[in-house]
């Protein structure tokens, strides 16, 4: 049964209404969409100008963890893995132009219909996976 | 100012991944497993997220405009494509293998682990791949 004053609920969402203030911080202050996925693609071609505010959104991005570390993180246990996963990350979100911040929070918000239909593609494949991996005898 | 704005964006969305446990990809491999003990927080993760974001998105939507009055461009692209469609579920399934996307994974890189490393260096690779084809 779904308790929604766990902690692990109540967490979710103070984070998720932190997620969202930054996202709200930098469209209202920088005129940006805080798509990571966009920005770090963006950082990587020299010839986009502008790229203090990325690099100080990306840095804001890691400092609270370098301050208070990152907790339990169950990260892929082969090197194989990491490597597949991230590629396919790397690959799928520059062709779609998003992830799940870009996407699944911003896109949302901004009630776009490519976003949303972005979010059931990524989520949809996500589950699929985990199905397989987990339970469909996939080593 | 630019930069110092976007960096206390960033905090703010970095800590929020921090507390919201989404840093932890057992949490998001959990909420995928929707066959298995299902974790909900991702849910409720986007949906404030979603929600605490949507009358900013509103207002500039409206105005053009942010609140320091510099013009703003959305994303207006409404095209519905097989490359979305293809990214989309590309993504999804590195996401689903390692339950890790962009955010999260950058953050992670503080844990000092070697597979964070790892597994954000395949991703800019796999991003930098994609730019080089295109130019």
């Amino acid at each position: 049964m779904l308790d929604v004053s766990s902690p692990e609920i109540l967490r979710a969402i103070a984070g998720g209404m932190l997620i969202g203030a930054g996202a709200a911080t930098l469209l209202l202050m920088n005129g940006r969409v805080a798509g990571v996925s966009g920005i770090l693609g963006n950082v990587l071609q020299k010839s986009l100008g502008e790229q203090g505010w990325r690099v100080g959104f990306l840095l804001g991005l890691l400092v609270p963890a370098l301050v208070l570390g990152t907790g339990p993180a169950h990260l892929p246990q082969h090197w194989l893995w990491a490597v597949v996963s991230g590629l396919l990350v790397g690959v799928g979100t520059q062709i779609g132009s998003g992830c799940t911040s870009g996407h699944g929070v911003c896109g949302l918000a901004n009630l776009s219909t490519r976003s949303l239909v972005a979010t059931l593609a990524f989520m949809t494949s996500a589950v699929l996976t985990v199905l397989l991996v987990r339970h469909g005898g996939v080593p | 100012m630019k930069f110092l704005t976007a960096l206390g964006a960033g905090l703010l969305f970095g800590a929020g991944l921090l507390v919201s446990g989404m840093t932890d990809p057992a949490n998001v491999i959990g909420f995928l497993d929707i066959f298995g003990e299902w974790r909900p927080q991702l849910a409720f993760v986007m949906g404030a997220a979603v929600l605490t974001a949507a009358p900013s998105f509103w207002f500039v939507r409206r105005r053009r405009r942010n609140l320091l009055g510099a013009p703003v461009d959305l994303p207006d692209r409404r095209r519905i494509d097989k490359a979305l469609l293809a990214g989309a579920t590309m993504f999804g399934v590195g996401w689903g293998l390692s339950g890790i996307c962009p955010g999260p994974g950058l953050v992670l890189l503080a844990s000092g682990h070697g597979m964070a490393y790892l597994f954000m260096a395949a991703v800019v690779a796999g991003m930098w791949l994609v730019q080089l084809i295109r130019n």
